[in-house]
């Protein structure tokens, strides 16, 4: 299998309401941005993966709005509906098949333009959960409530990784919320749906990203140095919630085990040095470090207490601020790896942390996580 | 190229206006089930899925997840992709990538639609830009017609030349069990039949239909155990170029021209007409069936009246065009393109019973959707 790299990144700043521009000038400015970054042009680019959601775009065939301003005209393109870790996927699939030696990734979300609550809705079977009211939210807090009843998992704890996070973000010019928080702030913020308050709930966000794929003889195209792509696995568990232990990923053990093994990782919390995690719910972060086996089940909260996951922690847990501090839908993962690829690169500005050689990104798709991917990328 | 891959199972719903009997979740898992069955193989043998659909016909969100237990993909890689009409082939395209990278040995493709639980001509009416041309120019048969007519008027084609497109495929349904569409038609059923927008009438265009696909992809190693006689991809290739609908020029399908003209390089064909046994291809109307078979090269602009009245590509021609009865007698829209691939892989498989064309040895299916887009897929008897 060819070894790949990710070659250029592109973010747009992450805005409650983008209103002077619409999703395809989004997509344009990601897509010059990840060109400018890579310094190559869309002649060098071999095929296109986008990413987009026909609900959240309020269209149909959705990616027809933004495939001219991909560069997709006369090029090889497909579209994945799903988090933009799972196209970077695809795109690094075309790579591997040897079809291509580039691939550009691109996805974009305007969350402001649709209703979080309907949209989400949607995502449920039709007859037994939908007239439920389930949404993103609510459905999480039903998520929250069993793992502390069967974790004991602490809202305490969850109200830290805000802190940490939103904190984190003052040092990312493109986060949407950076705050000073402190944990009573968290504690004592409106109620959503219990347990979750209105601080441990990402935002609604809009903004886009771009990734440039190289394979390993196309790499010195880019003028940065290349990030290499070491290990993904992806796996989803069942729908029904009823039918799932919520408080156990155990789709996302799956797939942190198939990435793992890919990469040559044996000791995860020995040979990963920070992780950008699909934190969408303050206690998706301490779930999630359980699920890819950074802790024992029910011991996230304690990584976060101690203070083992903090910027300058053992172990760095979204660096940029993470998805509490932005969250475009479908974006937020690929968001994840280019924010892995600036630290691997070295380049992340005031959020640079001191070592990082190897990373782990993450992105799920459907209810409660039902559906996980995981990257580990490196230096070499 | 990457590694070798190869069609080996293949299974499909019956399909029908409205399946009251099974929800959306039964229906894959009817297509699921029947691909298991035609490979031998069973569930623990797949190592990832793939699924489409056009989201808005269902109104199902991230159907992927949704859709796991109809899929049988429990605690197995599964994502979603989705193109519109040509959902169908980007599914069985993403399936082949998924193979050719090397990361998978056995993967299952998945299309579906269940057209009777939507508004088809509401939900594709939304494809269009909002301010620009959504209310003057949008949904699928008022663009067609605008194709077909431009077309007539640049070469003199006539209505009852694209009514012979309808005969051929309505009367090739009839051989098909799992068509939707069962009664073959004649020149004067389709002229006498209800005009819907000029100069298309309702024997030109295609059905809506309840139905499912499911397409097994298989690496090399693997498919010379499943399947005696697989279905080697020899090439793949997309072009979705997106313009305003406004400035498409109506008298070529620029997209099926560039995307036939690249898969037939990779496959080493250089005479299409000559080469290929059989094709199944998208044509979602009769005038496509004509205009179309130019756009891919068989013939001349303005000759493809000629081909078919001379039978070229009736079954026992020397090019024998849609033997399942194509879109015209079927059409569950995610489900489509990937029934085109899956009936090409039979007829190499030589599995195809009556509607079988002998000695099947290259074939090619394709894919239309969206804003005029193309996907074309080359299987092959050798290995490419």
């Amino acid at each position: 299998m060819k070894r790949v790299a990710v070659v250029g990144v592109a973010q747009t700043r992450f805005e409650r309401r983008i209103i002077d521009r619409n999703l395809a000038d989004l997509v344009y400015e990601v897509t010059t941005g990840v060109l400018d970054d890579a310094e190559m042009s869309i002649d060098q680019i071999d095929n296109v993966i986008t990413v987009s959601n026909d609900f959240w775009d309020g269209r149909t065939i959705s990616s027809m709005a933004v495939m001219d301003a991909c560069g997709a005209y006369g090029k090889n393109v497909s579209t994945v509906e799903g988090d933009g870790t799972f196209g970077a996927l695809y795109g690094a699939m075309r790579i591997w098949s040897g079809s291509f030696g580039t691939t550009l990734v691109v996805a974009h979300s305007k969350s402001s333009e649709g209703s979080l609550p309907l949209i989400t809705n949607a995502m449920f079977d039709p007859i037994y959960y939908r007239p439920l009211g389930l949404d993103a939210i609510s459905s999480s807090a039903l998520q929250a409530q069993a793992y502390i009843d069967r974790r004991g998992a602490r809202a305490e704890d969850w109200a830290m990784i805000s802190v940490k996070n939103h904190g984190n973000a003052k040092l990312n010019p493109l986060a949407q919320l950076p705050m000073d928080l402190t944990v009573e702030q968290v504690l004592t913020s409106r109620r959503i749906a219990d347990p979750l308050r209105l601080l441990d709930c990402s935002p609604i966000s809009d903004g886009a990203c771009a990734l440039i794929l190289a394979a390993e003889d196309r790499v010195s195209q880019s003028k940065q140095k290349p990030v290499w792509l070491k290990g993904v696995g992806y796996a989803a568990e069942l729908h029904y919630l009823g039918d799932r232990d919520l408080s156990q990923p155990q789709a996302l053990t799956q797939a942190a085990k198939q990435a793992y093994r890919m990469a040559g990782i044996s000791s995860p919390r020995e040979q990963i040095d920070f992780l950008e995690i699909y934190d969408a719910f303050s206690y998706m972060e301490s779930l999630w470090l359980e699920g890819l086996g950074f802790c024992e089940p029910g011991e996230g909260g304690k990584l976060t207490r101690e203070g083992v996951t903090r910027r300058e922690g053992r172990l760095p847990v979204n660096p940029s601020g993470g998805v509490l501090s932005a969250h475009a839908v479908l974006v937020a993962g690929l968001v994840r790896m280019a924010e892995v690829t600036l630290q691997i690169r070295g380049t992340a500005g005031a959020h640079q942390l001191g070592k990082a050689r190897s990373g782990l990104a993450h992105g799920i798709n459907g209810p409660c996580g039902q559906s996980h991917c995981v990257w580990i990328l490196g230096k070499d | 190229m990457g590694k070798r891959v190869a069609i080996t199972g293949f299974g499909q719903t019956h399909h029908t206006a409205r399946r009251w009997d099974v929800n959306g979740l039964e229906l894959i898992q009817e297509a699921v089930t029947a691909a298991l069955a035609d490979a031998a193989l069973t569930l623990k043998d797949i190592d990832a899925v793939v699924i489409g659909n056009m989201d808005h016909f269902e109104g199902i969100n991230y159907v992927d997840t949704w859709g796991v237990e109809g899929a049988g993909a429990f605690m197995k890689p599964i994502f979603k992709v989705t193109t519109g009409g040509t959902t169908g082939t980007t599914v069985a395209i993403a399936g082949y990538y998924h193979v050719a990278s090397g990361l998978f040995d056995n993967v299952l493709a998945i299309g579906w639609e269940k057209n009777s639980e939507s508004d088809t001509t509401g939900a594709i009416i939304t494809c269009s830009d909002p301010i620009w041309d959504r209310f003057s120019y949008s949904g699928a048969i008022p663009s067609l017609a605008v194709e077909a007519s431009a077309y007539m008027k640049k070469y003199g084609i006539t209505e009852k030349d694209a009514a012979r497109v309808t005969v051929r495929d309505r009367g090739n349904a009839v051989n098909n069990p799992y068509a939707h569409l069962h009664k073959a038609v004649t020149i004067e059923d389709v002229m006498s039949s209800p005009m819907l927008t000029e100069p298309i009438k309702l024997l030109d265009i295609c059905p809506r239909s309840d139905g499912a696909a499911a397409v097994i992809f298989s690496s090399e190693e693997k498919a010379q155990k499943i399947c005696p006689r697989p279905a080697w991809v020899h090439a793949v290739s997309v072009r979705h170029d997106t313009t305003w609908f406004g400035d498409i020029d109506y008298t070529r399908l620029i997209s099926l021209e560039s995307a036939a003209r690249e898969a037939f390089k990779i496959a080493g064909i250089h005479e299409p007409l000559k080469e290929l046994d059989v094709c199944e291809l998208y044509f979602p109307y009769s005038f496509a069936g004509l205009k179309w078979m130019e756009s891919i090269g068989f013939c001349r602009p303005g000759e493809a009246p000629k081909l078919l009245w001379d039978g070229v590509t009736d079954m026992g021609g020397p090019m024998p065009v849609n033997p399942s009865g194509g879109v015209l007698s079927t059409n569950c829209i995610g489900a489509t393109g990937l029934l085109r691939v899956g009936e090409v892989a039979l007829q190499i498989m030589g599995r195809a019973n009556k509607r079988q064309v002998e000695g099947a040895r290259l074939a090619m299916a394709t894919g239309f959707g969206g804003c005029f887009w193309s996907d074309v897929l080359i299987v092959g008897a050798e290995k490419p």
